[in-house]
């Protein structure tokens, strides 16, 4: 009885771990007394600290959703070229940090030979940030690690060779919420249809009115079918975001052929020279088109090879587009400009060009 | 394994997900597990439960090998073997649990000094860039203030019960490699107030080795103030009432400018991204506040608590900061957490005319009152 009555384990609530006690000894040695970098070679970062003592990074990109055994190579690479430690950016590359020039060379032939190509740095375009998709999302409008893979293959020469105007940031979501965030490039699922109803299931299993005020545009609202307490959409003034299906799976959204990819570009975080930005429609209608996306993958790499080809060192996606304007980033990317790309929303008119500044 | 790579199969094949959520977690806490149900579990009996456990790495992702391998062993035994470094989030995602191994999974990775994240109404999990841990830009301590932040705000992380999610993010400059702007309800930026750092020696064989033309193109042509111009003798003029402190000539010269001394944090409020009203960026609530003290780490801590007190007794239900203060507006916010208006906050003061002006005096003389009293110190 003892036994039983014994008191379960409660949680340690211990919260964020001290970087301090995983990190690499140099950077530990020389926090917060860094004196400047440079970028000896594409992959690599030199930081040099003021009292004279200098770390290499080395910068390797990662599948992000690894299994045990990938993890614990990384890790065998890190014990045996890079003294046991290593960090993660945000866009899950991988860096392993040593302290002499003579370890760089070593360590990017074991990387590259045990296939994590070392790349990212600078005006590179580093790994996308992305979303789980069809392997763990409960919502997902298509798949995030396999369209990644697909636009990286497509993108390796750019990964490993600093060749862009500035560093390009591409993310991926498989829904409009968006959770791959803004990018320089944004790939998106877009719904085109209204939720399909499934209405047996809605009363069990969705709390009916947080559901019609998740809608942006009220267009959900209570119904009886079948003498059951249902929601019904007005379909006119849906915009097919697909807020109301996480709080109510019955109301279906993704669609094998209806729900698209669309293609957004300019979108920028940084303050660094212009202020942050959000990203802007420019290509819809693309087929979700597993296992490759190669429709998507094609315009992605057409608004690549424009922007390398146009833009000015230093200028990011937004930058350039500022510079060259909209006509002339729809003419050298081949891009339709159709009526949807204008902003018809209630704050939406501030968009529009109000001056007579145009690109003739 | 193989049987998730079943389902996945058959999501390409149908281009369709199939599964959902449900009610999975941890004794004591409310959150940070995902459950996942398989909707296909019949013809994939492995993948018929799949919970994700949401960790919080150590600030700045740093991991020595010893650490990573203890995470493997203990997923290799709860869990299916798959890991993701990070979630977008910023979580270490622990994918693949049955409901019965969640407890002991988490029971294991909390006696390794790791605990659960964010999810659902509540504090999610953040990041802070690398910082003072590898970088010469680094203006304030963010492993250290993320962690002072977080850390106080557990309680809401782990027992969610706030009106939507509330994100902080903490970027060591202007060059936001956390994504903090955009990204957090709560973004704090590195930057200084006083004069930008300039070695004019190495600006001159900067010049030298990128050529005058390029200079001007890439670094005094490139500033968003026109702060900057070269001179005859190849020596750069600043006007440092001007600069922005945008990062992007130290980007460039990254041997010969740096920020300056003074140096401390600017705070954006309200940024995130579609759900419901359309994207928000962050908007400028702190302008600077110096990062030198614990005092100052704990104001950080302070403001930080204020903002989420308001936003958990004034945001409606599914509503998030910024959705909030675009609804009351940005001085009522203002006003909520005890902080003072300065034209820092705006692009340009008001256009429209449609306004009361009640109580115009007053304000005046509080201006001119701060203004009297930064002036005497």
């Amino acid at each position: 009885m003892s036994e039983a009555q014994e008191a379960p384990r409660m949680p340690d609530e211990c919260g964020v771990p001290d970087g301090m006690a995983f990190m690499h000894p140099a950077l530990k040695k020389n926090y917060g007394n860094w004196d400047y970098h440079d970028r000896p070679q594409v992959g690599v970062l030199h930081h040099v600290a003021k009292d004279g003592s200098e770390v290499w990074t080395v910068k390797a990109g990662t599948q992000r959703q690894m299994d045990v055994y990938t993890i614990r190579k990384l890790c065998d690479i890190a014990d045996e070229l890079a003294g046991g430690h290593v960090r993660f950016t945000t866009r899950s590359n991988i860096e392993y940090m040593v302290e002499s020039a003579a370890e760089v060379e070593p360590l990017i032939a074991r990387l590259e030979s045990e296939g994590f190509p070392v790349g990212g740095t600078g005006n590179s375009v580093s790994m996308i940030s992305h979303t789980q998709g069809w392997l763990h999302c409960d919502i997902p409008g298509t798949d995030a690690s396999g369209v990644v893979k697909s636009l990286m293959d497509a993108m390796y020469h750019e990964f490993k060779h600093e060749e862009m105007p500035n560093r390009v940031k591409i993310t991926t979501s498989c829904c409009q919420i968006n959770c791959g965030g803004q990018g320089d490039i944004a790939i998106n699922i877009q719904h085109t249809k209204p939720p399909i109803i499934n209405h047996d299931l809605v009363s069990n299993m969705c709390e009916r009115p947080a559901v019609v005020a998740r809608c942006p545009v009220a267009a959900i609202r209570p119904a009886l079918v079948n003498g059951k307490a249902t929601l019904e959409v007005d379909e006119k003034k849906c915009i097919c975001c697909g807020a109301c299906f996480p709080p109510c799976p019955p109301m279906q959204i993704n669609d094998p052929v209806n729900s698209k990819i669309a293609i957004w570009v300019g979108g920028k975080h940084s303050s660094t020279r212009s202020k942050p930005s959000f990203h802007k429609l420019v290509a819809a209608g693309i087929p979700n088109n597993a296992p490759r996306w190669p429709e998507a993958t094609e315009i992605v790499l057409k608004i690549l090879a424009a922007y390398k080809e146009g833009g000015k060192p230093w200028e990011r996606m937004n930058e350039w587009i500022d510079r060259i304007g909209w006509p002339r980033f729809f003419e050298v990317t081949g891009l339709p400009f159709t009526k949807f790309h204008i902003e018809d929303w209630r704050g939406g008119r501030s968009t529009l060009n109000a001056s007579s500044h145009v690109h003739l | 394994m193989k049987s998730l790579l079943g389902q996945l199969e058959h999501s390409y094949e149908t281009r369709k997900g199939y599964w959902k959520g449900g009610t999975v977690g941890v004794r004591g806490y409310g959150a940070g597990v995902i459950p996942r149900f398989s909707e296909v579990a019949d013809k994939y009996k492995e993948s018929a439960e799949f919970h994700t456990l949401r960790i919080m790495p150590p600030a700045g992702m740093h991991y020595d090998t010893g650490t990573l391998r203890k995470m493997c062993d203990v997923w290799e035994k709860y869990g299916s073997g798959l890991i993701a470094f990070h979630g977008q989030s910023g979580d270490i995602m622990f994918q693949g649990c049955s409901t019965e191994n969640v407890q002991p999974a988490f029971d294991e990775l909390n006696e390794m000094g790791f605990d659960l994240g964010g999810a659902g109404a509540g504090v999610r999990t953040s990041m802070s860039c690398v910082g003072a841990s590898r970088c010469e830009h680094s203006c304030y301590d963010e492993g250290k203030a993320m962690r002072m932040v977080i850390n106080n705000m557990l309680d809401d992380m782990h027992r969610p019960s706030l009106p939507y999610k509330f994100k902080a993010k903490f970027s060591g400059c202007a060059n936001d490699c956390v994504n903090a702007s955009h990204r957090s309800d709560f973004a704090v930026l590195g930057t200084w107030a006083d004069d930008i750092k300039v070695d004019q020696a190495k600006i001159q064989e900067k010049v030298a080795e990128m050529g005058r033309k390029a200079f001007n193109d890439q670094v005094v042509n490139m500033c968003p103030t026109r702060a900057l111009s070269l001179n005859d003798d190849d020596t750069l003029d600043i006007d440092n009432e001007s600069c922005v402190r945008c990062m992007h000539c130290i980007n460039v010269c990254t041997k010969a400018m740096s920020p300056g001394d003074e140096k401390g944090v600017t705070i954006l409020m309200g940024g995130k991204r579609t759900l419901k009203i359309g994207d928000l960026m962050g908007t400028v609530v702190v302008p600077f506040h110096k990062m030198e003290d614990e005092d100052d780490y704990e104001w950080l801590v302070e403001l930080s608590e204020n903002v989420l007190d308001f936003f958990a007794e004034n945001a409606l239900e599914h509503e998030r900061t910024g959705e909030m203060i675009e609804r009351i507006g940005l001085v009522n916010f203002l006003e909520g957490i005890d902080i003072e208006v300065d034209p820092n906050m705006v692009s340009h003061p008001r256009t429209s005319s449609y306004v009361r002006m009640d109580g115009w005096d007053e304000e005046v003389e509080k201006w001119n009152a701060r203004k009297g009293a930064a002036a005497a110190e």
